[in-house]
């Protein structure tokens, strides 16, 4: 029987991340890391696309996974858990193996995901393979110096979309990578945070369970590129969902479904200010594109909600 | 870890114990620290959900949060914040609490100034 979903009853098992990885004080990756593996039961092997996740748990000699791990390159994630899914297959046919119920996890970051791992990521779905890809979004190329990515939120600053005098911050609103999985019509398809950490423990656990390709899409603060304390990780996550900027979701077999709607729903510039990548935005010349990003959120919040035949 | 030469090296830089990165004490990173305060541990073990360095000790078996550990805890301070008994101190006080208020359950206190 699967393990409860009780802190006190997960904290029985061991931990499938290993502390003394090098990623950054307050990261969310890790977090989410730990959150999915632990919801998780059956033995996993995890195949990494590069990004700020790879790098910091596997710098020589040291490696922070207790469970197969395996990195490739960066657009390949997607493709190398399909392989190593139809080879556990087959040698499992041949006889050679025996079943253990493996299950396999891609992680990527949102470079690795929205851009660089897209085809990998579509073709290994689309082919049908029984594995879960998780991206943790924060929103930009955190490891190489934040550079802007298609998750990137509209007015964000990073170094390659500076607010400055010309340009105020990035000016394209983000990809919606979650609902691009959904058109795929795979199995499963979710969208989570890990300060709702019950909510992503039970989206792992429906999608590797789904029998076929899943794909989660969880928001990661980063406090390096977002500019926050390092300790507000997990309220700045929270505001994001209470803003309606991350909804929570799932797309079970084609059916829409809000799995956390905010009892009140905050205005996103109370999410903004918290953070320094967003400051320039409230000058009053640029108090337009709070207004305009409001006006994105509300519409993508609407047509969610009819999604799920919540209107 | 002592360094090993070219011939201790296994072939093709493996490496052979998973998880070993715990050899690696990230917890010299730290400008902060979380201590222990007044208020009691009611023991939800959220600090241990939340933790993105492992670094809650728990006694699984007795389900009691028992400390840090220091040696891996870069002091981000997530525990604190989003330490329910923390939340509750602020509320009774009626007033934003310092990080390292002696009245708290889990304090954030500066590396150079802890007391003991």
């Amino acid at each position: 029987m699967a393990t409860k979903l009780i802190p006190k009853e997960l904290a029985k098992k061991e931990d499938r991340l290993a502390p003394g990885h090098r990623m950054c004080a307050g990261c969310a990756a890790p977090i989410i890391v730990r959150q999915i593996l632990t919801a998780i039961d059956d033995p996993v092997v995890i195949t990494n696309a590069t990004g700020c996740l790879e790098v910091a748990t596997s710098i020589y000699p040291y490696s922070s996974w207790r469970v197969p791990w395996m990195h490739n390159a960066f657009e390949n994630s997607a493709s190398t858990a399909s392989g190593v899914e139809a080879a556990y297959r087959s040698l499992v046919r041949q006889g050679k193996i025996e079943e253990r119920n493996v299950r396999f996890i891609a992680f990527g970051g949102d470079g690795g995901t929205y851009d660089i791992g897209i085809q990998a990521l579509s073709g290994a779905v689309e082919r049908g393979h029984q594995f879960l890809y998780v991206c943790y979004d924060n929103g930009a190329y955190m490891n190489t110096g934040i550079q802007r990515s298609s998750a990137t939120p509209f007015g964000a600053a990073t170094t390659t979309s500076p607010a400055g005098k010309a340009v105020p911050g990035k000016q394209q609103f983000r990809k919606d990578l979650t609902a691009i999985m959904a058109a795929h019509n795979i199995p499963y398809v979710a969208q989570g945070a890990p300060s709702q950490w019950r909510d992503l423990m039970q989206k792992a656990r429906k999608a590797v369970n789904c029998g076929g390709a899943a794909f989660m899409n969880v928001l990661a603060s980063c406090n390096r590129g977002w500019r926050h304390k390092t300790e507000e990780t997990i309220e700045l996550t929270q505001l994001a969902v209470d803003t309606c900027y991350w909804p929570l979701y799932e797309v079970e077999n084609g059916a829409w479904r809000l799995t956390y709607r905010p009892k009140e729903r905050r205005p996103v510039e109370e999410w903004l200010k918290r953070q320094g990548r967003f400051r320039h935005l409230f000058r009053p010349e640029n108090r337009h594109l709070i207004d305009e990003l409001q006006a994105d959120i509300d519409r993508r919040w609407e047509s969610l909600l009819k999604l799920c035949g919540e209107a | 870890m002592e360094p090993k030469g070219w011939k201790e090296i296994p072939i093709a830089g493996m490496i052979l114990e998973a998880g070993n990165s715990v050899e690696y004490r990230t917890g010299s990173w730290r400008a902060f620290r979380p201590v222990r305060g007044e208020a009691e541990c009611i023991h939800c073990f959220q600090c241990w959900l939340f933790c993105p360095d492992s670094s809650i000790l728990v006694d699984a078996e007795n389900e009691k949060m028992t400390g840090f550990d220091l040696e891996h805890c870069k002091g981000c301070g997530i525990c604190a914040a989003i330490c329910p008994v923390n939340e509750k101190v602020i509320k009774a006080a009626g007033e934003d609490l310092a990080r390292d208020d002696p009245r708290l359950c889990i304090r954030i206190v500066e590396e150079g100034k802890v007391e003991e």
